[in-house]
């Protein structure tokens, strides 16, 4: 909850939602004419810097970055996946 | 010849050739003509006339191409809306031109509600998408575009029983209007172009004979089709019997690049800011894009060092930079193997059209020399929708008596040669990512900001933009406002293009003797400070 609310206050903070409709869970955020390829790369960055691992040029796609819920998956995935890395490295040691 | 023939040539040509391809849809040439016959027999049905606007405001779609045509089929003139336009210039540009109909998208009821009761000149409003989504209250008579689809069934059955001609009788002759575009004006409110069928079939048939097109071409379309340089992707691949594989935008660029190397696409047109954002992909090299036979730049010119850059990422293909403007569509190309010694030029007039510049006379000037740019040839529009004093001003008498040319108001100069070189505009317009822009427009919005007290929009140069925009802005006593403000408000209020690149809050403007604003001292600083960090650079070195 925590990381959807982050998302949706720097989407709604950034992008400009017409009219006083909510956007949707599962909205298209190019549909609802948020973003372009700009709002893409600042989105990028913010959740680069938010959650400290890097967006590779791949990973640019509507699957992970299109919605709300889209985003959250795709940075859950990503956090758990850079917890694992982290703890393999650990144990390594 | 109109320019719905082109759909229905190759659909006799090549009737099970792709001739679209949609978010995983393929559609054959026959597809698209079948589909676009009901939608113009029902527009027929519901009372459109001949030459009665109808406008299409959708992200690029099946259904925005299908509606094209369809409209043009019903003798009608379609307009295709920038999918980013909002309510107040919708409802200012349906006005304008009194439409008679609206097709849009139930993800733009947020735009499109502000407008019923609006414009008393629409008729009823077509809705794509997912029906669920429309609260009937909001809007006065919804037909959904299933219905129409639907309908067609059952016209199709008529239409075999009849056993008579597929094609929906027109009217219509080239001189006829296909449609109007709307682009900035000096006042801040958009003007309407009017493009005849002769207008656009000569634009196509120039293009493709420079681009030497064949029907095995496949080109990647991610322009809206609001933009002419989108629309006419899927104009020209129609008249040639190609297929066009369309994006709704290229807002993700590796969704792209996935696709064309999915389709084997041989065509790509693109604009400045598309290639800087390629040329940062660290790893496009390793994608397979042997097929990709060209690359085209407008809008704006490539910066010489993005030239290079791009044909060595994309070296199996040959990079056309041009010029235009949507008076005319096109207006010069430079032909590939020029590349290389004129860099900084867009080329000469295309086939079928001259082009030369004058002085404030209308006298021909030789090389080297700035003037504006004239054009003349069957692309050239007939004038701006219900304005006949600004068409005067811009379609003046040509050599041949009653013949009209285009004075673009672009300064250029011509090289020995007669190769063109952009200077600048004559008017105060900004010309960014290749859209005219009117600071007008930009001040009304910045001074509908409660707190700015004074506001002054000026270009400034920019390398990927061609121009970018740059607001002054004199905020209010008792006001803070910050540039993260100042962007919010003008992005609820303009079009991504026209916001502001650069603010810069200042306690005062220079001012004229008559009070005024003067922007001329705001743009001779901006001049100042550009030579001054040239010269620092210079000495660095």
């Amino acid at each position: 909850m925590q990381l959807e609310n982050t998302i949706r206050k720097f989407i709604e903070e950034n992008f400009i939602l017409e009219g006083d409709n909510r956007l949707g869970e599962e909205d298209s955020l190019l549909e609802k004419g948020l973003i372009d390829s700009t709002g893409v790369l600042e989105l990028v960055a913010f959740i680069e810097e938010t959650y400290k691992f890097k967006i590779e040029d791949e990973e640019l796609v509507p699957e992970n970055l299109d919605s709300i819920k889209n985003i959250c998956q795709f940075v859950e995935i990503k956090l758990s996946s850079t917890a694992t890395l982290q703890n393999r490295i650990t144990a390594a040691r | 010849m109109l320019l719905q023939n082109f759909l229905e040539e190759s659909a006799y040509k090549f009737p099970n050739k792709v001739a679209l391809i949609h978010k995983g849809e393929r559609l054959n040439y026959q597809q698209m003509d079948e589909k676009s016959n009901n939608v113009a027999r029902w527009l027929r049905s519901q009372g459109i006339q001949r030459g009665d606007r109808v406008a299409v405001f959708l992200d690029n779609s099946i259904e925005s191409v299908v509606s094209l045509f369809g409209i043009l089929k019903a003798d009608a003139v379609f307009l295709m809306l920038s999918p980013t336009l909002k309510t107040q210039k919708l409802s200012y540009i349906l006005n304008n031109c009194q439409a008679r109909a609206l097709i849009t998208h139930t993800s733009k009821l947020y735009v499109v509600s502000g407008i019923f009761g609006s414009v008393s000149s629409l008729q009823f409003v077509i809705f794509t998408g997912d029906k669920g989504k429309i609260p009937m209250a909001h809007c006065p008579l919804p037909i959904f575009w299933d219905e129409i689809e639907s309908w067609t069934q059952h016209s199709t059955l008529h239409t075999q029983h009849a056993a008579f001609s597929p094609q929906p009788h027109t009217l219509n002759i080239d001189l006829d209007l296909a449609t109007i575009i709307y682009t900035s004006g000096s006042t801040g409110n958009p003007k309407g172009v009017m493009l005849t069928h002769l207008n656009m079939i000569s634009a196509a048939t120039s293009i493709i004979t420079y681009l030497r097109n064949v029907p095995e071409d496949i080109i990647i379309d991610v322009l809206p089709l609001s933009f002419d340089y989108g629309l006419y992707q899927v104009l020209m691949a129609f008249k040639f019997g190609g297929t066009v594989v369309l994006e709704q935008s290229f807002a993700y660029p590796y969704k792209m690049i996935k696709q064309m190397v999915r389709e084997k696409v041989t065509g790509f047109p693109g604009v400045p800011t598309m290639f800087a954002i390629l040329l940062q992909m660290e790893d496009i090299k390793k994608y397979d894009l042997g097929s990709l036979r060209y690359i085209t730049n407008t809008a704006a010119a490539l910066p010489v060092e993005h030239i290079r850059r791009i044909r060595e990422a994309f070296p199996q293909a040959t990079l056309y930079s041009m010029y235009g403007l949507t008076e005319c569509k096109r207006v010069s190309y430079l032909p590939p193997e020029e590349l290389d010694r004129r860099s900084g030029s867009v080329g000469r007039g295309m086939p079928n059209e001259e082009v030369w510049v004058v002085d404030e006379y209308g006298n021909r000037v030789g090389p080297g020399i700035v003037g504006e740019l004239v054009v003349r040839g069957s692309n050239v529009m007939r004038g701006y929708w219900g304005d006949p004093e600004t068409t005067d001003r811009v379609l003046r008498p040509g050599p041949i008596p009653g013949e009209k040319i285009l004075y673009t108001g672009d300064l250029f100069k011509t090289d020995a040669e007669g190769f063109l070189y952009f200077v600048g505009r004559k008017d105060d317009m900004i010309k960014t990512r290749g859209e005219r822009v009117s600071p007008k427009e930009v001040e009304n919005a910045l001074y509908a900001l409660e707190g700015i007290l004074e506001a002054a929009v000026i270009p400034i140069p920019d390398e990927i933009l061609g121009q970018a925009i740059k607001a002054f802005i004199v905020p209010r006593n008792g006001y803070s406002l910050t540039d993260k403000s100042v962007l919010k408000h003008c992005k609820k209020q303009l079009e991504e293009f026209a916001v502001p690149k650069v603010i810069e809050f200042r306690d005062s403007l220079p001012k004229t003797s008559s009070g005024k604003i003067d922007k001329l001292t705001l743009k001779q600083e901006i001049e100042d400070k550009a030579r001054f960090t040239l010269l620092n650079n210079g000495e660095n070195k």
